[in-house]
This record gives C-alpha cells, structure tokens and sequence, in this order.
C-alpha cells in the first residue's frame, strides 16, 4: 500500500511517499516558497525519485488546515482532485495533529502552535499515548495566545512547544509557564508528511467532493455580515 | 486529421467552470457553479469567499464536465486553465487542480489568458473571420483588440480608470438596485420614457481608449442633487441616461477601430456583451458600415470554461504547453501566441 502525503498548510512544504510503513521519498523545505506555482513540481519530482507513476499509489493524505488559508486551499485543492481523478481514498488531518506528531515524548501536553497576528494563534492540545498514538486534549481552534497559556498555567503539567508559532512567541511562553513549559528542536517545528500519513492511516476515509478546509475561522466578510445583521435584529 | 478534445477549466472570479471542447469548436459539455447567490448578500465577489466556494466546488465541476461529454481522461488530449488576469486566490484552485489532474492523466497543460477566452468564445457560435477587432466588456474589462490573425493580440484601446462593467456595478448600487447590477440596469433603460444627459468622455482625438470614472461620478452627484432637493429619483431615466452614455462611446470607438484597421468582423465578449442595448446598438452601427457583427449567446458571454478550453485549442495547435510550476497571474498581459 502506498500513500501519498501533502502538507502546504503553512509556509513550509513537505510531501512523501510512503510504501508499507516504509519512507520512499519526502521532500522537505522551510523557505522561499510558493505553494500554488512549487507543490506540484515537488509531487512531480517526488514520484520520479521513488519511480513510481501516479495510479500505482493506494491512497492520499493532505493536512487539512488550520493555516495559511491560501496555503490550506493548494493542498487540500491537489490533494482532492487526485483523490478523485485517481479514484483513490482521502484522508484530511489537522495541520496542528502533523505538528504535534514530531513529539514522541509520552504523558506532557504537547501543544503545536500556528501563529494567527495579533497575539492570535491556532492551537490543538495532545499526549502520545503509551501506544504511540497521539490523542487529542483540545480540539483545534483559533484562539488569543493569552487564553492558552492561561489554561496551560492552571492545569499545570509539563507542554512542549512546537511549530513555527512557538518559535515566534518563544519569548510569551518562557514568560507565562517557565520550567512547566519545553521548546521543541526546531527540526521538529517543520511539518512532515510521512508522520501525515502515518496520522491517516488511523483516520477515517472523507469524501472527496465535499472534502474542504478546516479554517477554523469564517471570513471577515461573514463575520462583518452576521454582526451587521444581528444588529439589524436587535433594533 | 485526428479530433482534438480538451478540458477546460475557469475560476479567475465567481464562477467555478469546467468543459469540454472538441477541435476548439464544438461544446461537448459547459458546466458552470455559479457563486451569485452565495455572494449576494456581501453586496459584490468577496475574494475570500470565492477561494473558498472554488474549492468546495471543483472537482464536482470538472466531473460533471468530463460525464456530461462522455470522456474519459484518456481521451482528452489536454488540460486548458485559466493562467489569470482575476483573484489570485480563485485563480489558483483553477490552476492546481488543472496541474493535479494533467499530472494524474498524463497530459499537456495549457495556461489561457482569461480575454483570450473571452474572444475565442466566437469560436464556439459561428466562427472568427480574421483580420478582426475584439471589443472585450466585462466587470474587469473595456478594450479593444486587433486580432490580425488566430492567435495574436494587439492592444489598441483600454480602460483609463474603471472597467464598464465596474461602473454599471457602481452607479447600480447608488440607484438601490441588487447586486450585480448590469442586467437591471439594461432592463431599467429599456423601460424608460426619457434619460438623463450625462457627458460622453471621448478623450482626444483618435484614442481608442475609454475612461468612466466621470460618468460615474455624473451620475452619482445627479442623484445627490435630486435627493437633496428632497425628489424622487427616476431610476429608470438615469439608468437609460447612464448606459446610452457608455453604450454611444463604446460603439463610436469600435466602429471607428474597425473601419481603421479594415476588418471583416467585430466581435465583443465579456459579461457586458449580454447587454441588449449594447448589442443592438453595436449591430447597428456596423451593419451600416457593412462590417459582420458577432456576439456570442448569454451563456458564452459571461465567464464559462468552454472560451477557456477553445483558446485553448488554438494554443495547443500552436504547440503552447505550460509545466507543474504553472501559477495562477492575477496582472497577466494579453500576449500573442502565434508567431508568423
Ligand atoms: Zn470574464
């Protein structure tokens, strides 16, 4: 069974081939990116270093946001339209649970960070479990920085911070957990698309059609229109 | 000769659009999902919510597109994308799913100029007659353009300012009328008894070029004016009076272009092609001059994947291919493809 993982949720791009629990190939990259013109030329490039042609794989794995929202949309729009022309299963997994899956350590909070502006972020809460598998504390959402760490501070157990959202508010967390708060190595602040795949394999399949984003937020536009409107009301 | 059959696909703004084309004329399918009603209530194309729509709505399009023509992948012989001008954010779903599928197929990729799509829409109804001047009109749009054979472009006239479709929009919402606001503007000018005076910005002499930011801004103060003095504004007058002032310059400089440049046919394209005052008015004026007049049916008119996929054709005939690292370009130029 091969899968195919892709994550351009954020600024960095990984995409691998996985074939029985073994890594063929993954591309990884941090910087000078663009997703929409970069992430199938590196699909492309992908497949011809592990030789393989795009009908021989067995399934897709795309992470599915919280994100970049344009980021978010590349993936998951190749991700969809393989899926479908290939007619092959579809897996979406939270960009955060991707994150959180470079932490192998059992029992601390693990606690993947996107960085939102505006003292925002995206954030999930998990733990690896004793059997390796990686359970959700907090469902993913777009929250103030102040509010998570507050909540972290009163459950007081032992967070690991990871992603590039940790690293730009490194100063905020050493600040408001101290020792109770870890930095992730920064080699694990990169998403990697074969721990995607490996976090598919326990998902359920989606269906490809209506397969869209997690954006965890509605559009500036929505939210403008739904508080013009609930004003409207009240009047 | 074998057939050409090749898949277009279009997403440059609120329409998610799929079809296919055999040998650049015939519509084998023209599937469109369009955004209006999910954007009405934002009063305009929300470009967030475009990208969003799109993404929702793509791969069922494309579908419906490829069992409506009764194609399977292997019988296509390319894949034609809108490249851009338009939201970039839409443009790029449009474009990586165009990639992703090409690559899963294994078939060439073809980026198309929006206009370009818009002009080969003539492709589809009754055929192009070269040398030909292209009047493009739409929300995004006003220009003129030389067309000495298939596949090339020179630009003889744009827009200074606002696009008339921009301003059919803008002088829609002073009236109170829905979004979009062309069509009920062109209804409103037909039922009218009189029009306003507004001015005709000609430019100087001999430019092919337009601008409407003026005649915008007439029309907005006279309907300040009125309101002011505490009357009723007559919609449908100022409505009649607006368009009679864009439809005069728009068919002055294209029959003017025509006549210049020794054409045998004009053809308009863009959304604000489907104007029946325009039309008409257009018809007109070159039927006079002896110059053929073509504009392609409604459903042609406004923004489809079939114009995409049948200027397409013409560039895959002219060995135009794109590769993976194709981007979406939402300032795209309006380029030749054909060299001799
Ligand atoms: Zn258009």
């Amino acid at each position: 069974m091969i899968w195919l993982g892709l994550d351009t949720a954020n600024a960095p791009l990984s995409v691998a081939l996985v074939r029985d629990g073994e890594l063929l190939v993954e591309l990884n990259s941090a910087m000078g990116l663009n997703h929409s013109a970069g992430a199938m030329p590196a699909v492309e490039q992908l497949f011809k270093r592990a030789g393989i042609q795009p009908a021989d794989i067995d399934a897709i794995a795309v992470s599915e946001g919280p994100g970049s929202y344009t980021g978010v949309r590349i993936g998951v729009t190749i991700a969809k339209t393989l899926a479908w022309t290939l007619d092959k299963p579809l897996v979406g997994v939270s960009s955060l649970r991707v994150l959180a899956s470079n932490i192998f350590t059992y029992g601390v909070t693990i606690s993947p960070l996107i960085d939102a502006r505006r003292g925002n972020v995206y954030a999930g809460l998990y733990r690896r479990q004793e059997d390796g598998t990686l359970e959700c504390l907090m469902e993913d959402r777009h929250m103030a920085l102040s509010d998570l760490l507050g909540r972290l501070k009163k459950e007081g157990n032992p967070v690991v911070f990871v992603g590039e959202g940790a690293r730009k508010n490194e100063e905020a967390l050493k600040e408001a957990l101290g020792e109770l708060g870890r930095r992730a190595h920064f080699t694990q602040d990169l998403p990697r698309a074969a721990l995607l795949i490996t976090e598919a394999q326990h998902a359920e399949h989606d269906a490809v059609h209506a397969f869209a984003p997690e954006y965890r937020r509605i559009t500036e536009a929505e939210a403008n229109w739904r508080k013009a409107n609930g004003e409207a009301r009240e009047k | 000769m074998n057939d050409i059959h090749i898949l277009g696909i279009e997403t440059s703004c609120d329409e998610t659009a799929a079809s296919v084309v055999k040998n650049g004329r015939e519509i084998l399918s023209n599937v469109v999902a369009s955004q209006i009603e999910s954007q009405k209530k934002f009063g305009g194309v929300v470009p967030e919510v475009a990208s969003r729509l799109h993404v929702e709505q793509i791969t069922l399009v494309i579908e419906e597109a490829m069992e409506q023509a009764g194609l399977q992948p292997e019988d296509l012989d390319a894949v034609a994308v809108t490249e851009g001008p338009g939201l970039v954010g839409a443009l790029l779903i449009g474009v990586n799913a165009a990639k992703a599928f090409a690559f899963a197929n294994g078939l060439p990729l073809i980026g198309v100029h929006h206009i370009a799509g818009h002009v080969y829409a003539n492709r589809l109804d009754g055929g192009m007659e070269f040398p030909l001047v292209a009047l493009i009109i739409s929300g995004g749009h006003t220009e003129l353009v030389y067309m000495e054979r298939d596949g090339s472009f020179e630009l003889i006239g744009e827009t200074r300012d606002d696009a008339a479709g921009e301003a059919y929009d803008k002088v829609a919402r002073v009236l109170g009328l829905p979004y979009p606001g062309g069509p009920h503007i062109d209804r409103l000018a037909h039922e009218a008894d009189d029009a306003v005076e507004f001015p005709r910005a000609r430019l100087e002499e001999g430019s092919y070029d337009f601008s409407f930011s003026g005649l915008k801004s007439a029309v907005i103060n006279h309907v300040h004016n009125v309101r002011q003095k505490g009357q009723e504004v007559d919609t449908a007058s100022v409505a009649a009076g607006f368009q009679e002032s864009v439809i005069d310059v728009v068919v002055e400089k294209t029959v003017r272009a025509a006549k210049e440049k020794g054409v045998r046919q004009v053809i308009a394209a863009g959304g604000v092609s489907a104007n029946k005052g325009l039309r008409a008015a257009l018809g007109k004026a070159l039927e006079k001059e002896g110059i053929r007049f073509s504009v392609p049916p409604l459903n042609l008119c406004t923004d489809n994947a079939a114009m995409i996929a049948a200027a397409g054709t013409s560039m895959y005939e002219a060995d135009i291919r794109s590769d993976m690292a194709l981007n979406g370009r939402p300032g795209m130029e309006l380029l030749s493809w054909s060299m001799k």
